[in-house]
């Protein structure tokens, strides 16, 4: 693939000069036409933030792809329901794209509510419900009068916007969730946005919190359920994970019931433990301040040995990153940096201005900043720098593959904890098992697949015996 | 516990329960992807594209490029006219491609916009080309999207010809393994041919340590243009390749026989005498040996597969095969199920009932899900599931081994190369039966029941 740069891609692609600061990324737009985008849409944005709850109804209004491609993909993990597993779709035909699709919208709802009993459904209206003009939230307003339960519309047709777009109207739905729940009396506790529980994570950072003496009142949205939910207006605090999808529901929350917010990030000993003290500082807690101490003198110790037991596995390597949002990308960086690892290239598909403001001031000057990378890009730029590893999602895999570049999956894909002291030995483990590998001698020597190159030269007689002992010489 | 199946019934026709098909644009854009030096383009939401691509990248544990129209809110009000139009030159400037499949997608089909016009004032750079078709979301499945590209690129590239000796193969919506399987025994047979589409060395090219947007495989342009000059078209699958050799037939003349893919004894036989029909009736003497072996097999094995109870589940024309195969080893596939419409699967899967007495304990299902399957076998259960990973659930609520085959093995590594076509094909589908079979009776049977030697 020849190093070539879609001229409208140019803005989208900065290399870090001398100094730092983000000078006008371009971000935060559709993805040009034409281009190979690793990225998604409206639906699957909001689609990703609301599936963690594991007691609603996700019924998907529209065709059955949508369906299907989301079908039991997050790796977010349950303590209760499993139903948030299984896959609802209307699977819309020919005949209601004529006629309408609300009649087939309501009979779904009913016959769901005619064999289980939930207390909450999503609806969500995927591309072609907006062309045909179906009302879908007078179909949810219907069916929560009939039913007495919360049938929520998601406004989430792909062409709205962006993956960003998607988020802030799953954060919508949360709120329209919650508002009725708004005057309760204040409890003692914090809730956790934008932690999704893939592999554990959000148990992770509620064991921390527990230690600390600090109440979760509700999580957004791993392991979250109905009941804990609508509990949410009454905590003190809302701590923001992943700040990409949650940042927009922390604002709505502060101005709706008064919550103040701050970001964490769990990813990596230094922010780990940044994060909890900041927890206890956000709540005026001296004691749960303590607890942090004691917590992060135990364990940091522990995983920052373990650390350093691997480093020398990673002296002169070389990290590529490509992740969703930016504030992953920027504990990331963080998390390679403690690693010994050189952070050569970074992108999302989500980043906001400011993210990449943060990631600019990160990184070495050279290090390839990228906003919404194709998959030529990241090739023309990971063989330039020379990265040994990428960090990214399913789509990127076989490429790295492909390209004899090591792996680590940081989405939904993960199959170990990657957040708190618990998921700094697991990020560990993986990047090193990936990097060291003895897979990568035979990809990267080249011999294993250029036999006929080293074959003798001279054509020995093609006895069946001779010819096989050649191949394996 | 991850099932939430109860076993009453439930009349259902409002909302879909875990699906056993998804949209037409995904099949649109596998076949696109078998065309060598061919950029498959999605007219339509950029999510399309990003999940399709991640669909077939988790069966195929390999890169699936394809572009995007990006559609807009003011797309959809205007038409994709702007988008396509640029979306065209970005891809001829920058990945250039020899050429341009585009489908469309649920939202461009319901705004109309027509694809015809678009491409007809298209400027396409000399040498180069963009081919459509129509892929509405709400008909069909990712089946009738293979097929209705394969379509596509015949309507604009084939080209009526003086009959040549070359044969053309349609493989129907299978593993690159498979098609590797067809070579095989077309060149067994000694046959010319050309093989549309070919995702084989595409959708499982060989680690070479560089990354190919195009990788190596691929049927080429010339080849699709010579389609109209082949003197047979094998069209395999009798749902999936119909269409494409219709419109082969009425563009260019060329005959078709129909076939059912060749999974199984039978069905591998009908399509070894077709090729031997077109070889002046040689059959090769190694393609004897290796139907002589699965026989063996079947004989050896055959206590252990007898009166076994299978659901077998996935797309229709690998669903009839497999069941075939089931039946001629004895076993009953008490549920056969599509996700795909169409009455023609029932009507084909009973009439195979019927052939080998199995008429009362058999079912077949089109336009069903894996939540209907589940009721199903909670009602009356059976000893196997024989089908894609999305059977997974069920198996495990149910304890019941399954062993993958057909579209899409998501969970598992290496299957896309591996054949259960031709007679190696079922051999090799026979032994996992078997052993699928016999590790689940092992694993629960008594002590004194575990037997090593058989």
């Amino acid at each position: 693939m020849s190093a070539e740069i879609l001229e409208e891609r140019r803005l989208s692609i900065q290399r870090k000069g001398g100094g730092c600061g983000g000078d006008g990324m371009r971000c935060d737009a559709a993805s040009v036409a034409g281009a190979v985008s690793q990225r998604a849409c409206v639906y699957c944005g909001a689609r990703v933030v609301l599936n963690p709850i594991t007691d609603a109804f996700h019924i998907v209004h529209g065709p059955i792809g949508c369906a299907s491609y989301t079908w039991d993909i997050r790796g977010s993990l349950t303590s209760g329901s499993e139903l948030f597993r299984n896959s609802f779709s209307t699977d819309l035909q020919e005949k209601d794209i004529v006629f309408g699709g609300a009649v087939k919208l309501t009979a779904a709802i009913d016959e769901v509510m005619q064999q289980y009993a939930p207390k909450l459904i999503f609806v969500y209206a995927t591309c072609i419900v907006g062309v045909i003009g179906d009302d879908v939230e007078a179909v949810c307003r219907d069916a929560e009068k009939k039913y007495g339960i919360r049938v929520i519309a998601v406004k989430a047709p792909g062409f709205s916007g962006t993956k960003s777009t998607g988020y802030r109207m799953a954060c919508n739905a949360l709120m329209q969730l919650l508002t009725p729940h708004a005057d309760q009396p204040k409890a003692v506790g914090v809730n956790i946005l934008g932690d999704y529980n893939l592999a554990g994570e959000m148990w992770i950072i509620k064991n921390y919190l527990r230690d600390m003496g600090i109440p979760v009142v509700a999580t957004f949205t791993g392991d979250a359920s109905y009941d804990t939910l609508i509990k949410a207006p009454t905590a003190q605090l809302n701590i923001v994970q992943c700040a990409g999808s949650m940042m927009y529901l922390a604002h709505r929350m502060e101005d709706a019931f008064g919550i103040p917010w701050m970001k964490a990030s769990f990813f990596g000993v230094e922010d780990t433990s940044t994060a909890l003290r900041q927890v206890a500082e956000h709540l005026h807690d001296s004691q749960a301040k303590e607890r942090a101490e004691a917590i992060i003198a135990k364990r940091a110790p522990v995983a920052e040995e373990f650390l350093q037991r691997y480093k020398a596995h990673f002296i002169g390597k070389k990290a590529a990153i490509f992740v969703g949002g930016g504030f992953k990308a920027i504990s990331l960086i963080r998390q390679f940096n403690e690693m010994g690892i050189e952070t050569v290239v970074v992108g999302t598909q989500t980043g906001k201005e400011e993210d990449y403001e943060i990631i600019s001031s990160l990184v070495n000057p050279g290090t390839i900043i990228l906003d919404d990378a194709n998959p030529a890009e990241l090739e023309t730029f990971m063989k330039e720098k020379g990265a040994d590893i990428l960090v990214g999602g399913v789509k990127e895999r076989p490429l790295a593959y492909k390209l004899g570049i090591a792996f680590c999956d940081h989405n939904h894909e993960r199959k170990h904890a990657l957040g708190g002291f618990e998921g700094v030995e697991n990020f560990t483990r993986e990047v090193n098992l990936s990097l060291n590998s003895p897979v990568w001698q035979q990809v990267r020597t080249g011999a294993s697949y250029h036999l006929r190159a080293q074959a003798p030269a001279k054509q020995v007689p093609r006895l069946l015996g001779h010819r096989s002992k050649r191949v394996g010489a | 516990m991850l099932d939430l199946t109860p076993e009453k019934h439930m009349d259902r026709t409002g909302v879909l329960i875990n699906p056993c098909k998804t949209c037409q644009p995904v099949g649109a854009l596998f076949a696109a992807l078998g065309v060598r030096r061919c950029m498959p383009y999605s007219h339509g939401s950029q999510g399309c594209v990003s999940y399709h691509r991640t669909y077939l990248t988790r069966h195929f544990k390999e890169p699936a490029i394809a572009c995007t129209s990006s559609f807009t809110e003011g797309a959809c009000v205007f038409g994709g006219g702007p988008n396509i139009r640029q979306g065209a030159k970005n891809v001829f400037d920058i990945y250039d491609p020899d050429i341009i499949a585009v489908h469309t997608t649920c939202l461009s089909e319901t705004i109309g916009d027509d694809l015809n016009t678009y491409i007809e004032e298209m400027d396409i750079p000399d040498g180069k080309y963009v081919i459509h078709c129509n892929t509405p979301s709400y008909v069909g499945s990712h089946v009738t999207g293979f097929a209705n590209m394969m379509a596509g690129f015949i309507k604009y590239l084939a080209v009526k010809g003086k009959p040549t000796e070359q044969v053309a193969l349609f493989p129907g919506f299978v593993n690159p393994g498979d098609i590797r399987e067809y070579k095989h025994l077309l060149k067994r047979m000694k046959l010319k041919n050309i093989v549309f589409p070919d995702c084989s060395n595409v959708m499982d090219a060989p680690m070479t340590g560089e990354y190919k947007m195009y990788p190596d495989g691929g049927t080429t342009i010339e080849e699709i243009r010579a389609l109209g000059s082949c003197r047979k078209v094998l069209a395999l699958g009798r749902l999936t390749s119909e269409e494409p050799a219709a419109q082969l037939k009425r563009k260019c003349g060329v005959d078709f026989s129909l076939l059912p893919l060749p999974i199984g004894l039978a069905d591998t036989d009908a399509f070894v005498m077709a090729l031997a029909a077109l070889n002046g009736g040689d059959v090769d003497a190694v393609i004897e040996e290796e139907r002589g072996r699965l026989v063996d097999l079947m004989l050896d094995a055959n206590p252990y597969y007898y009166g076994k109870k299978v659901a077998v589940y996935g797309d229709p024309d690998t669903v009839l095969g497999l069941t075939r195969f089931c039946l001629e080893l004895g076993m009953i596939p008490s549920y056969v199920l599509t996700g795909t419409p169409g009455e023609t699967f029932v009507r084909l899967a009973d009439s195979m009932f019927k052939e080998y007495g199995r008429e009362n304990e058999c079912r077949a299902f089109a336009a069903k899900d894996l939540f209907d399957l589940h009721q199903l076998i909670k009602d009356a259960p059976v000893d196997l599931l024989l089908g894609n990973s999305h059977g997974k659930q069920i198996a495990k609520a149910e304890d019941i081994p399954l062993v993958r085959a057909g579209f899409p093995v998501l969970d598992r590594y290496g299957h896309p190369s591996l054949s259960i076509v031709g007679y190696r094909g079922a051999f090799a589908l026979a032994t996992k039966i078997a052993d699928a079979l016999m590790d689940a009776f092992d694993r629960n049977c008594a002590d004194e029941d575990l037997d090593l030697v058989m």
